[in-house]
């Protein structure tokens, strides 16, 4: 056992070495809302998205009534205050909002996919693409099978 | 009967099943026993692509070179909605120095009690079963082992965290596994020195993309039969380009097995996702 824990925490620390090498020098004043380019970047990221959703065969329906005007500057001000931009969101919760679409796992991660394959053709590095993710990630409670 | 099941399985499943409602490379590759896991440890996740609507079917080859031994292990998984996981495997393990091999079985059952990989508070948690079977026993009994099945059991937990390094994913997992087995159960199910006991495991990852992860793994074990038997371990870069397939390479160092020294070398796994 302790040869085990040894060893393990050996290869962690050649690991977070690895990785602290590869990483290049943040601010880390700067907020995740600046990193990914501020009020134009996240812009891009919805405008993105919604492209994406327009061109989904599986979860287009989900939006057939959906106001795009709207749907654009909710999803903006969402993104912007969760990355701790300059903005309050004062739209519906996303309990609310999704209540009686019946939205699966599977379609959730479908979304997931698309904001993946926005942020790649905006060409928003891998490491800035998870820390977006990982803010959103625990929205999936209220969002899912309700 | 095995090779007709993973037949059945694989032309059953292409144009059925296609699950992928997971995130890729989100439910890890094929472990030596079947299971869904790394390469030598299994893991919480459930096996292949299916998401609690899904079902989803996967099969998979791996070989170990060692120094003086080599190891084949061919199966597949069948992924019930993400709840149930069955998996079977037959391992092929070959004694260069006596021109021999050892064959071995392998039936396992997994589900999930609690979680779920990426999006759950606390890690994902499974309970694992793994039946194993010695068609080759005599090497076996030769060295004392009591049994030539047994039964392995496993809680494992996982969980990914995203971004959590520098940005990039990082992966980890504990199991603990109550077992007899002696190097798996290739030279069978316990011995003079030791019966039943808990075994600890655990592995760790980071996604240096979506599809790349590179990883160690660690595998305690037991000496039931005083030969000396070591813990493994194993350095592993493991390629998810969709999710369809996926390809393992590792670097294995498995210790003195049956009485002989330092067993390293490559180990090379590949599995389809249906």
């Amino acid at each position: 056992m302790f040869k085990l824990i040894q060893k393990l925490a050996t290869t962690l620390c050649l690991l977070f070495l690895l990785v602290g090498c590869a990483a290049t020098s943040q601010t880390p004043q700067s907020t995740l809302y600046d990193r990914l380019g501020g009020e134009t970047g996240v812009d891009t990221i919805v405008s993105g998205l919604i492209k994406q959703i327009g061109q989904d065969k599986q979860i287009f329906h989900y939006f057939a009534d959906t106001h795009i005007t709207r749907f654009r500057t909710q999803l903006t001000q969402h993104l912007c205050a969760i990355t701790d931009g300059p903005c309050k969101y004062t739209g519906d919760n996303m309990t609310d909002i999704h209540t009686g679409m019946k939205i699966t796992e599977k379609d959730f991660n479908h979304l997931v996919d698309l904001l993946i394959n926005a942020m790649n053709l905006q060409g928003i590095p891998h490491r800035m693409q998870n820390q977006l993710i990982a803010r959103l990630a625990p929205l999936r409670a209220n969002i899912i099978y309700i | 009967m095995f090779k007709s099941i993973m037949l059945i399985s694989v032309l059953i499943s292409t144009p059925l099943f296609a699950a992928d409602g997971k995130l890729l490379a989100t439910p890890g590759v094929s472990q030596v026993e079947g299971s869904g896991g790394g390469g030598i440890v299994p893991w919480a996740q459930l096996a292949g692509y299916a998401s609690q609507d899904e079902i989803a079917a996967n099969a998979f080859c791996s070989q170990s070179q060692l120094s003086d031994f080599r190891l084949r292990s061919c199966g597949a998984q069948l992924n019930l909605y993400d709840r149930v996981e069955l998996s079977i495997a037959k391992q092929n393990f070959r004694i260069n120095a006596l021109d021999t091999s050892i064959e071995q079985n392998i039936v396992g059952v997994k589900t999930r009690l609690y979680g779920d990989l990426v999006y759950s508070k606390w890690p994902m948690l499974s309970l694992g079963m793994q039946y194993k079977h010695l068609n080759d026993t005599a090497i076996a009994q030769a060295l004392g082992a009591k049994d030539t099945t047994g039964i392995d059991w496993y809680l494992a937990a996982s969980k990914l965290h995203l971004g959590a390094i520098a940005g990039y994913n990082l992966f980890w997992n504990v199991t603990a596994r109550r077992t007899d087995a002696n190097e798996m159960g290739i030279l069978g199910f316990g011995g003079s020195n030791r019966d039943i006991r808990l075994q600890w495991e655990a592995s760790t990852a980071i996604f240096f993309s979506r599809e790349l992860a590179v990883g160690i793994e660690y595998r305690q074990k037991p000496d039931n039969l005083g030969l000396k038997e070591d813990d493994w371990s194993d350095v592993f870069v493991a390629w998810l380009p969709n999710k369809s397939v996926s390809i393992t390479a590792a670097w294995l160092d498995l210790g003195t097995i049956a009485g002989v020294k330092d067993q390293k070398g490559p180990y090379f796994s590949m599995t389809g996702y249906f």
